[in-house]
This record gives structure tokens, sequence and C-alpha cells, in this order.
């Protein structure tokens, strides 16, 4: 009998596309992936551990890209929602993409590749929020300093965006539920690891990490974010929407509102 | 910088900008240059919403509300007993700085109340843009307003350094705008548009052949048109936004519901109803025309000079021409796809990729994201079941409003309510 194998890596994005490789390069028939922090025992299968490898993932990564651009993007994108089980999904849709000849046309009544596309698509609210959402302070050493508390861990998406815009400041973006953030020291981007037990919510009282001007300017932000608002047209519910209540606390302009 | 002075002038001078709708930010492709501050993104970003759920993209100010014209529609006319403030032009350029560095917004709006002359105003907009650009080395987003009657010259400086332009024509029909706004001349909106659509096609005439062209006004132009203030129909509404799109190839023209601000005989008294839903329903009807490939005279003539206000246009386009449906979904063209209510653009580019591996049944229909309460009356796909019986516009579009909600559903119902809800 052909036992079936529970695949276990160590959580990173090459990891994962490792994870793939061994699969087929192996011809492993496999019963899940699982991160190594999160991993499970199954009764009837046995358990191999995945030590990532660039060249490997970089194999992965091209063979998808080359049947299309779209579907790289996508795999990425929901690799980074860290639902539970998106691997298994994401293998499913990657076999399904090298059976057909051409990636462009993906067959959208097939429910593995619509979740995996409308899971990508979750992601890239969230990165496009967070681009938006994204408020810097000024601190005294000359740092623009936002703290973010995502959905999904969309750091890596949205540092090129952070990095094509801000190219004359520092910069650094915190992701308080991951515990991780990225620099910018007016050369390049990295990813730095700390472990913030101040988190800068908004106050509505001044703070002495920021400069004398940054709670001035806070001022004027949310007296222009006031009186922008129409009181004859109100419609909370719109708002809400479009400014879910879980982003409000790092929002400047809705501090009071907190 | 003093703030508490900048705090004054910002209240009373965004309080005066806010009536202009226009806060896109997208369509530009300015990217970062000699590692300066900012990029203009092509889809634009909104950074927030404001309470009553419009987007916040730019910082949107006035110069000035002084103003020497007295235009009816308008809070800053000069007959109106309002504060007035006037920002320098280095205090705006420090402010939209100052406010991008925190990524609190995309760019600068910058609009004005004419003092002196149009020239004169027209001169310290385009001095604020080339100090932001030059001085600053500021790449983001800059939205100019172009000032009725100010010169070509003016104009053609002012595209050099905005991303978009946009002049506002208010009042849709030349005869309102004789009652409303008697000091200005239809010729005064349409002499810089004109200047401005030939200067962009003439600068994307040089950059096919030379690559370093500098950009003018990548973005484009657009207007706006005040609804419900002068007594005009939809049909007049949308032939003229179908005439400034064509004639002067908008990007787009925006519909603001008019919200009444001063008391005046020719207007709506203050506190009367702002025509929200008449607002929805013409951005409804522009949508139509610029991506589904309707035309006006389709969805507005003498005989429907007004849009229904209980289903939304292509609805109402349909159930007027039943004899094209049903369309069968798994062989129609592009075309005929986007014209089924409850099918949008989106699922009809899912639904040509998808068909191509099996025949669509209900169910692809519905995961796709197809309304399938309006559609269904209007599609046949792979199944048995669909709708037979031969039923009249009325009837299908009393079967479609029972199985469906609206949230303005109260300020058209005919049904009476039972328990007084107001």
């Amino acid at each position: 009998m052909n036992v079936s194998t529970t695949l276990v890596y160590d959580g990173s994005f090459n990891g994962f596309l490792t994870s793939v490789f061994v699969t087929f390069d192996e011809k492993i028939k496999v019963a899940d992936i699982q991160k190594n922090n999160r991993s499970q025992n199954g009764l009837f299968s046995e358990i191999e551990t995945v030590f990532t490898n660039v060249e490997k993932a970089k194999r992965v990564w091209n063979g998808i890209r080359n049947k299309s651009y779209n579907a790289i993007s996508n795999v990425y994108f929901a690799f980074l929602s860290e639902k539970d089980g998106v691997e298994m999904m994401l293998y499913t849709y990657i076999q399904k993409l090298m059976r057909i000849k051409n990636g462009k046309h993906l067959d959208y009544s097939d429910s593995t590749i619509l979740y995996i596309a409308q899971l990508a698509k979750k992601v890239g609210r969230e990165k496009h929020r967070m681009e938006a959402f994204v408020r810097f302070q000024l601190t005294k050493d000359e740092i623009y300093f936002a703290n973010i508390e995502p959905d999904f861990d969309v750091l890596p998406l949205i540092s090129k965006h952070f990095r094509d815009r801000y190219a004359d400041q520092k910069w650094l973006i915190y992701d308080v539920k991951r515990k991780y953030g990225i620099y910018y020291d007016l050369n390049h981007v990295e990813m730095v690891s700390l472990d913030l037990k101040d988190i800068h919510h908004n106050r509505t009282l001044k703070s002495d990490a920021f400069t004398e001007a940054e709670h001035e300017y806070q001022t004027l932000w949310n007296d222009y974010f006031k009186s922008t608002n129409i009181a004859s047209r109100i419609n909370p519910k719109l708002h809400k929407q479009h400014v879910p209540k879980r982003y409000w606390k790092y929002l400047s302009e809705k501090k009071e509102a907190v | 910088m003093n703030f508490d002075r900048i705090r004054e002038k910002l209240n009373i001078l965004a309080d005066a900008a806010k009536y202009d709708v226009s806060c896109a930010s997208s369509g530009s492709d300015r990217s970062n240059q000699k590692k300066g501050l900012g990029n203009a993104s092509k889809m634009g970003i909104c950074h927030t919403y404001t309470a009553d759920g419009r987007c916040v993209s730019l910082l949107k100010i006035l110069l000035t509300n002084h103003c020497i014209f007295d235009c009816a529609y308008c809070v800053t006319r000069k007959s109106n007993d309002v504060p007035r403030a006037a920002f320098k032009v280095q205090e705006v350029v420090d402010l939209t700085i100052n406010f991008y560095r925190r990524n609190y917004i995309e760019g600068l709006f910058l609009s004005s109340g004419i003092f002196k002359s149009p020239d004169h105003t027209m001169e310290r907009l385009v001095a604020v843009a080339k100090k932001l650009r030059e001085e600053e080395n500021f790449n983001g987003y800059i939205h100019l307003k172009s000032i009725p009657g100010a010169s070509d010259e003016l104009m053609y400086e002012a595209g050099l350094y905005a991303d978009r332009l946009s002049v506002n024509i208010e009042v849709p029909t030349v005869s309102g705008l004789k009652l409303l706004a008697p000091d200005k001349k239809h010729e005064d909106f349409t002499k810089p548009m004109e200047k401005v659509k030939n200067e962009i096609i003439r600068y994307s005439a040089e950059q096919k052949i030379i690559k370093s062209t500098p950009k003018y006004a990548p973005a484009g132009q657009s207007t706006q048109m005040i609804v419900g203030a002068s007594g005009e129909s939809d049909k007049d509404i949308m032939y003229s936004a179908t005439y400034y799109y064509k004639t002067f190839n908008m990007k787009r023209v925006y519909y603001s519901g008019y919200v009444p601000v001063t008391h005046d005989s020719r207007l709506p008294a203050i506190g009367s109803q702002v025509p929200m839903l008449r607002e929805n329903r013409l951005y409804q009807t522009d949508w139509l025309l610029r991506f589904y490939d309707f035309s006006v005279g389709e969805l507005l003539n003498n005989q429907h000079p007004n849009l229904d206000m209980d289903v939304d246009p292509k609805l109402s386009w349909a159930l007027r021409n039943l004899h094209h449906f049903p369309v069968d979904v798994n062989a129609a063209d592009k075309r005929l796809l986007a014209r089924i209510p409850g099918i949008g653009m989106q699922s009809v580019h899912k639904i040509l990729k998808a068909r191509k591996f099996r025949k669509l049944n209900w169910d692809h229909l519905k995961k796709i994201g197809v309304a399938l309460n309006r559609a269904q009356y209007f599609m046949v796909c792979d199944s048995r079941l669909w709708e037979r019986r031969d039923m009249d516009a009325e009837k299908i579009k009393g079967m479609i409003l029972q199985s469906s909600s609206g949230k303005f559903r109260n300020q058209y119902s005919a049904q009476l309510s039972l328990f007084n809800q107001q």
C-alpha cells in the first residue's frame, strides 16, 4: 500500500515551495503540509520534515510563473493569508495549474481555483488597506514610525510601495500582532524583529517619544477630517464599511472615537 | 509655524472646499524621481473616509474663500456672510508636505474663490504647484482647479505641474447658468477645458516621438454638475455629461446632489433633503455609458426623460426591452452578457473564462457572484430550470422588488407602512 505522508516545513514561503518541490520530485502521496509549530500527527500517515532549500523553491516559483504571472501572485498572496489548511489548497491549485497548457485560462468554476483566487483577493484588499491606513508619527530621532495590526501578514507585500514613495525619509512599520517590522534607512528596507512593550496606540495625550510638531499636525489632520464631512449626508454604516472598526485604534483621525 | 492661526484657516477653508465631490487620486503614474518625496499610484488610494462615507484621498482646500462672484448655489459667494480667510503659498506647501510624509494623503486638491481676477487667482494656484514640484521635489498627486476665465498661458503652465485639472460646470444647462450664476458665461468654463484638452493631445503625440517629453496633466480633466438645484431632468444632465466626455475627453464627470447652503428663492430651501438616490442612479448610468457599452439614448430619451427611482437603470432598460431576452450565458457575446441585469463586468470576465471549460449552471453563476434575484428572469443557462412563465415587465419588476431590499426603499415605496416609523 502506498502510505501517505505529512510534510512539515518551517513556516516560510520558501519552505512551502520546497515542500511542493519534494512532493513532485519524490512522487509522494501527500496527506497534509503543515507548519512546524502547528503540526499534528495523522493516524495513517508518516511524517517527513522538509528543510528549506532556496534553489528548489526557486524552481517551483519559476515553474508557476512560467505558466502564469497571475497564478504566482495568487499563490504568494494566498499563502500570506496564514489560513489553516491553505497549504493543501495551494498544493491542489498548483497541481491543477501544472496540468493545463495555458495558465492564463483558469477554470473559475473549479472550487479550488475560485477559493485561491478569492483568498488572494482578500489579502490584496488588506494590502491595499494597509497602504492607506498606515499613520506615521515622527519620533525625536527623526524616524517616521507606524504601528499596524493587519488580518494577514502583508508587510512583505507593502514594503515596495513605501520604499518607492518615501525615499527621502527614514521609516519603520511595525506589525504588532506578528512582532516584527520593516525599516528603511534611506538605502534599503530590512526586516527587523523587535518586541515593543510600549505600543503607541492613539492617545489624546502627548507622548515624549515624538516631536513637538507631531502632535500639532495630528490636531490639524483631525480638524481637517472633521470639517470635510457633510453633516446632512451622514452615513455611519457606509463609514464603518470603508473603515472597519478594528483599524480605528491606529488611525489618528479616529483618536476621539476610540 | 503658528499652528493656531493655521488651524483656524484650515477649518474655514477645508469646510468651504468639501462640496467638491472629486477626490480621485487615480489615473496618474508619476514615479519617484531623484530620491525625492512621493509618487502617484495608478489606482489611487483612499486614506480614510468621512462620517458621510466619502473617500478622503487628497488634502482638499481652498486657497481663499474671498470671491468676487455671486453664484447662488455657492457657499462662498460674495453676498454670503461667512468668515473669510486666505492661505499663503508657503503655508499650503508646508501642510501638504507634512500630511504627505505621515501617509495621511495622496496629494493636494487646490481650489479657490476668485479674488481680484481669474488670472490673478490662477497664478497663485500654479505657484503652489510649482513650488511643490520644483523646490520640495514632490512627486505626489496634484489636482488644480482651472479658474473659469483664466488665460491660455496660465492653463498651459498649470498642466505642467498638475496631474489633473478640472473646471466645475456646476449647472448642466445654459439657461440654468444664466439664472443662478449671472456673472459667469458658458465660454468661461469651456475655454480652459479646450486649451487643456489640446495640450494633452499635443503632448501625448510628442511623447510617441520623443520619450523624454515631460508629462502634461497625466490624469486628465474632470468636471462636476450639481443635481437638483435648477429643476433639470436626468436627460439634461446625462446628455450634457456625454457632451463633456466626448468633446473634452473628460476622465470623469461627477454628480453632486445639491446640499442647500443658502436662503435663495431660486433654489431648494435649507433643510430640504439631499437627492442622494437620484445621484446614485446618475452614477449608475454614467458607469453603464463608460464601461457597459450603452449609449445615452437607450437609457434616457424623450419618452423616458428621467431615471426610475425604484430600480437601477440597467434593469429598467431591460424591462423596457424584453425582446432581447432571455440571453444564453453559455453562448452570448461579451456585450450582450454585460446587458443582463445583475451581471457586472467582473462576472462577465469570469463567465467568459469559465465557460471555456464547461457549460455553466445556476450554481456556478451564484459562486461567481452574479445577482441571481435579478438575472434569473433574463437568462438561461445549463439547467432545465429557468423562468418559463410569460411575464410582462410590471410582473417581473414586482417579483424582483419583492425578493430584495434597498436602503432607499422607504423613500419611494408605494406601500403604506403599518406603523409609522419616521
